[in-house]
Protein backbone atom coordinates (compact mmCIF):
# COMPACT_ATOMS: atom_id res chain seq x y z
CA UNK A 1 0.00 0.00 0.00
CA UNK A 2 1.19 3.47 -1.02
CA UNK A 3 -0.01 6.57 0.27
CA UNK A 4 0.02 9.75 -1.89
CA UNK A 5 -0.73 13.21 -0.07
CA UNK A 6 -0.86 16.65 -1.12
CA UNK A 7 -2.00 19.19 1.36
CA UNK A 8 -3.44 22.92 0.22
CA UNK A 9 -5.68 25.03 1.43
CA UNK A 10 -6.94 23.40 4.15
CA UNK A 11 -7.21 20.20 2.32
CA UNK A 12 -5.30 16.79 2.95
CA UNK A 13 -5.51 14.94 -0.40
CA UNK A 14 -4.63 11.64 0.02
CA UNK A 15 -4.51 8.28 -2.82
CA UNK A 16 -4.26 5.38 -1.25
CA UNK A 17 -2.63 2.54 -4.02
CA UNK A 18 -2.66 -1.13 -3.55
CA UNK A 19 -4.54 -3.42 -1.86
CA UNK A 20 -5.87 -1.91 1.52
CA UNK A 21 -6.49 -5.54 3.78
CA UNK A 22 -6.18 -6.77 7.23
CA UNK A 23 -2.13 -7.35 6.56
CA UNK A 24 -1.70 -3.93 5.35
CA UNK A 25 -4.34 -2.02 7.31
CA UNK A 26 -2.04 -0.92 10.47
CA UNK A 27 0.65 0.61 8.76
CA UNK A 28 -1.71 2.49 6.62
CA UNK A 29 -3.62 4.03 8.78
CA UNK A 30 -0.44 4.96 11.12
CA UNK A 31 0.72 6.91 7.74
CA UNK A 32 -2.78 8.64 7.29
CA UNK A 33 -3.16 9.45 11.27
CA UNK A 34 0.70 11.16 11.13
CA UNK A 35 -0.21 12.97 8.05
CA UNK A 36 -3.31 14.39 9.57
CA UNK A 37 -1.50 15.24 12.88
CA UNK A 38 0.82 17.07 10.40
CA UNK A 39 -0.99 19.53 8.24
CA UNK A 40 -4.43 19.32 10.69
CA UNK A 41 -6.38 19.66 8.13
CA UNK A 42 -10.42 21.20 7.64
CA UNK A 43 -10.86 18.33 5.69
CA UNK A 44 -9.25 14.70 4.93
CA UNK A 45 -10.67 13.16 0.95
CA UNK A 46 -8.99 10.22 0.67
CA UNK A 47 -9.02 8.77 -3.30
CA UNK A 48 -9.97 5.41 -3.44
CA UNK A 49 -9.51 5.31 -7.19
CA UNK A 50 -5.81 3.32 -7.60
CA UNK A 51 -7.45 0.54 -4.82
CA UNK A 52 -6.97 -2.16 -6.46
CA UNK A 53 -8.52 -4.30 -3.36
CA UNK A 54 -10.12 -3.76 -0.23
CA UNK A 55 -11.99 -5.85 2.16
CA UNK A 56 -13.96 -5.20 5.64
CA UNK A 57 -10.33 -3.88 7.34
CA UNK A 58 -10.47 -1.00 5.02
CA UNK A 59 -14.67 -0.02 6.61
CA UNK A 60 -12.60 0.30 9.76
CA UNK A 61 -9.86 2.54 8.77
CA UNK A 62 -12.23 4.96 7.17
CA UNK A 63 -14.18 5.11 10.24
CA UNK A 64 -11.24 5.25 12.61
CA UNK A 65 -9.76 8.20 9.89
CA UNK A 66 -13.23 9.97 10.50
CA UNK A 67 -12.67 9.59 14.15
CA UNK A 68 -9.48 11.48 14.10
CA UNK A 69 -10.74 13.72 11.39
CA UNK A 70 -14.00 14.74 14.42
CA UNK A 71 -11.50 15.24 16.84
CA UNK A 72 -9.93 18.50 15.02
CA UNK A 73 -13.68 19.14 13.94
CA UNK A 74 -12.85 18.59 10.75
CA UNK A 75 -14.61 15.89 8.38
CA UNK A 76 -13.55 12.74 6.16
CA UNK A 77 -14.73 12.00 2.54
CA UNK A 78 -14.10 9.30 0.53
CA UNK A 79 -13.51 10.13 -3.49
CA UNK A 80 -14.45 8.23 -6.84
CA UNK A 81 -14.04 4.21 -4.91
CA UNK A 82 -12.55 1.88 -7.26
CA UNK A 83 -15.74 -0.68 -8.43
CA UNK A 84 -14.24 -3.33 -5.97
CA UNK A 85 -13.83 -1.06 -3.34
CA UNK A 86 -17.25 0.66 -4.17
CA UNK A 87 -19.34 -2.62 -3.92
CA UNK A 88 -17.64 -3.41 -0.05
CA UNK A 89 -18.64 0.05 0.98
CA UNK A 90 -21.91 -0.56 0.05
CA UNK A 91 -21.93 -4.03 1.49
CA UNK A 92 -21.10 -2.57 4.87
CA UNK A 93 -23.29 0.21 4.81
CA UNK A 94 -20.57 2.75 5.37
CA UNK A 95 -22.17 5.24 3.11
CA UNK A 96 -24.91 6.15 5.80
CA UNK A 97 -21.79 7.02 7.79
CA UNK A 98 -19.39 8.84 5.98
CA UNK A 99 -19.64 11.17 2.33
CA UNK A 100 -18.94 9.36 -0.68
CA UNK A 101 -17.90 11.73 -3.06
CA UNK A 102 -17.68 11.17 -7.13
CA UNK A 103 -16.10 13.47 -9.03
CA UNK A 104 -17.20 14.88 -13.14
CA UNK A 105 -15.08 11.86 -14.94
CA UNK A 106 -16.54 9.42 -13.01
CA UNK A 107 -20.19 10.22 -12.86
CA UNK A 108 -19.17 10.25 -16.50
CA UNK A 109 -19.13 6.59 -17.14
CA UNK B 1 -21.04 -34.19 -4.53
CA UNK B 2 -19.50 -34.81 -7.71
CA UNK B 3 -16.46 -31.71 -8.34
CA UNK B 4 -15.31 -31.17 -11.58
CA UNK B 5 -11.77 -29.59 -10.24
CA UNK B 6 -10.25 -28.84 -7.04
CA UNK B 7 -7.16 -27.41 -4.96
CA UNK B 8 -6.13 -27.66 -1.48
CA UNK B 9 -3.93 -25.44 -0.12
CA UNK B 10 -2.54 -25.66 3.88
CA UNK B 11 -0.77 -22.19 5.16
CA UNK B 12 0.26 -20.65 8.71
CA UNK B 13 -1.79 -18.31 9.34
CA UNK B 14 0.52 -14.93 9.08
CA UNK B 15 -1.01 -11.85 7.69
CA UNK B 16 0.91 -11.94 4.36
CA UNK B 17 -1.06 -14.73 3.71
CA UNK B 18 -4.24 -13.21 3.62
CA UNK B 19 -3.21 -11.35 0.20
CA UNK B 20 -1.67 -15.08 -1.01
CA UNK B 21 -5.57 -17.13 -0.11
CA UNK B 22 -7.33 -14.64 -1.96
CA UNK B 23 -5.31 -14.67 -5.01
CA UNK B 24 -5.23 -18.53 -5.43
CA UNK B 25 -8.98 -18.79 -4.97
CA UNK B 26 -9.75 -16.25 -7.84
CA UNK B 27 -6.96 -17.67 -10.28
CA UNK B 28 -8.76 -21.12 -9.51
CA UNK B 29 -11.96 -19.42 -10.06
CA UNK B 30 -11.18 -17.89 -13.27
CA UNK B 31 -11.42 -21.06 -14.75
CA UNK B 32 -15.12 -20.64 -14.28
CA UNK B 33 -14.92 -17.56 -16.78
CA UNK B 34 -16.40 -15.10 -14.25
CA UNK B 35 -16.72 -11.21 -14.72
CA UNK B 36 -14.70 -8.91 -13.09
CA UNK B 37 -16.87 -8.15 -10.48
CA UNK B 38 -18.06 -11.68 -9.70
CA UNK B 39 -14.30 -12.45 -9.32
CA UNK B 40 -13.68 -9.06 -7.06
CA UNK B 41 -16.73 -10.77 -4.68
CA UNK B 42 -14.77 -14.18 -4.59
CA UNK B 43 -11.45 -12.63 -3.55
CA UNK B 44 -13.32 -10.09 -1.16
CA UNK B 45 -15.06 -13.16 0.68
CA UNK B 46 -12.14 -15.21 0.83
CA UNK B 47 -10.13 -12.78 2.06
CA UNK B 48 -12.77 -12.48 4.59
CA UNK B 49 -12.32 -15.97 5.71
CA UNK B 50 -9.07 -15.57 6.06
CA UNK B 51 -9.29 -12.98 8.11
CA UNK B 52 -11.15 -14.10 10.20
CA UNK B 53 -8.57 -17.30 11.03
CA UNK B 54 -5.65 -15.28 11.69
CA UNK B 55 -7.61 -12.73 13.90
CA UNK B 56 -9.60 -14.60 15.58
CA UNK B 57 -8.59 -18.67 15.39
CA UNK B 58 -5.13 -17.73 16.34
CA UNK B 59 -4.98 -14.35 18.15
CA UNK B 60 -1.43 -15.68 19.54
CA UNK B 61 0.10 -17.68 17.54
CA UNK B 62 0.47 -18.95 14.26
CA UNK B 63 -1.57 -22.13 13.27
CA UNK B 64 -2.48 -24.06 10.30
CA UNK B 65 -5.48 -22.45 7.60
CA UNK B 66 -6.53 -24.75 5.02
CA UNK B 67 -7.99 -23.84 1.72
CA UNK B 68 -10.19 -25.69 -0.38
CA UNK B 69 -11.67 -24.73 -3.67
CA UNK B 70 -13.87 -27.08 -6.10
CA UNK B 71 -15.56 -26.53 -9.15
CA UNK B 72 -19.41 -28.56 -8.75
CA UNK B 73 -21.66 -29.40 -10.94
CA UNK B 74 -23.85 -26.71 -12.03
CA UNK B 75 -21.56 -23.96 -12.22
CA UNK B 76 -21.17 -24.15 -8.65
CA UNK B 77 -17.95 -22.64 -6.85
CA UNK B 78 -17.48 -24.08 -3.39
CA UNK B 79 -14.59 -22.55 -0.99
CA UNK B 80 -14.16 -23.96 2.01
CA UNK B 81 -12.08 -22.49 5.03
CA UNK B 82 -10.73 -24.28 7.77
CA UNK B 83 -8.83 -23.40 10.88
CA UNK B 84 -7.97 -25.38 14.25
CA UNK B 85 -8.08 -22.68 16.27
CA UNK B 86 -10.02 -20.92 19.20
CA UNK B 87 -13.42 -21.61 17.78
CA UNK B 88 -16.89 -19.66 17.79
CA UNK B 89 -18.79 -19.78 21.03
CA UNK B 90 -21.85 -18.45 19.72
CA UNK B 91 -21.92 -18.74 15.81
CA UNK B 92 -25.22 -16.64 15.33
CA UNK B 93 -24.10 -13.50 17.57
CA UNK B 94 -20.47 -13.48 15.27
CA UNK B 95 -22.28 -13.12 12.07
CA UNK B 96 -24.18 -10.09 13.47
CA UNK B 97 -23.67 -7.16 11.56
CA UNK B 98 -21.06 -4.63 13.70
CA UNK B 99 -20.46 -7.38 15.99
CA UNK B 100 -16.92 -7.87 16.30
CA UNK B 101 -14.41 -9.07 19.15
CA UNK B 102 -11.62 -7.22 17.78
CA UNK B 103 -11.52 -3.95 18.72
CA UNK B 104 -11.79 -0.92 16.58
CA UNK B 105 -9.39 -2.29 14.22
CA UNK B 106 -12.15 -4.49 12.46
CA UNK B 107 -15.14 -3.21 11.39
CA UNK B 108 -17.39 -6.06 12.59
CA UNK B 109 -18.27 -6.58 9.06
CA UNK B 110 -16.86 -9.75 7.60
CA UNK B 111 -19.59 -12.26 8.03
CA UNK B 112 -21.55 -9.83 6.34
CA UNK B 113 -19.51 -9.10 3.53
CA UNK B 114 -19.20 -12.83 2.95
CA UNK B 115 -23.03 -13.59 2.82
CA UNK B 116 -23.70 -10.66 0.66
CA UNK B 117 -20.82 -11.73 -2.41
CA UNK B 118 -21.75 -15.24 -2.30
CA UNK B 119 -24.68 -17.31 -2.51
CA UNK B 120 -24.43 -19.35 0.91
CA UNK B 121 -22.12 -19.18 3.15
CA UNK B 122 -22.22 -22.05 6.58
CA UNK B 123 -20.56 -21.61 9.46
CA UNK B 124 -19.21 -24.61 11.94
CA UNK B 125 -17.58 -23.61 15.14
CA UNK B 126 -16.52 -25.54 18.38
CA UNK B 127 -14.91 -23.91 21.24
CA UNK B 128 -11.33 -25.15 21.22
CA UNK B 129 -11.52 -26.91 17.88
CA UNK B 130 -11.67 -24.67 15.23
CA UNK B 131 -13.90 -23.70 12.52
CA UNK B 132 -15.17 -23.96 9.21
CA UNK B 133 -16.53 -21.51 6.91
CA UNK B 134 -18.21 -22.93 3.58
CA UNK B 135 -18.72 -20.44 1.08
CA UNK B 136 -20.69 -21.06 -2.78
CA UNK B 137 -21.66 -19.13 -5.50
CA UNK B 138 -23.13 -20.45 -8.37
CA UNK B 139 -21.63 -18.44 -11.33
CA UNK B 140 -23.89 -18.91 -14.86
CA UNK B 141 -22.86 -19.86 -18.12
CA UNK B 142 -21.51 -17.39 -20.60
CA UNK B 143 -21.21 -17.76 -24.33
CA UNK B 144 -18.16 -16.54 -25.26
CA UNK B 145 -17.77 -13.66 -27.98
CA UNK B 146 -15.37 -14.69 -31.07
Amino acid sequence: MRVYSEYSQGVLYLRLEGELDHHTAAETLRSIEQLIDRYLPRKCALDLSSLTFMDSSGVALFLRAQRRMRYSLGQLWLIDPSEQSGRVLKASGIERLIQIHYTESRKMR
Amino acid sequence: MNYLNYIKLEFPSNSSNEALARSVAGAFAAQMDPTLEELGDIKTAVSEAVTNCVVHAYPDSIGKILLRCRILEGGRLEILVRDWGRGIEDVAKARTPLFTTGGEERSGMGFTIMESFMDKLTVRSRPGEGTTVVLSRTLPKRKRVR
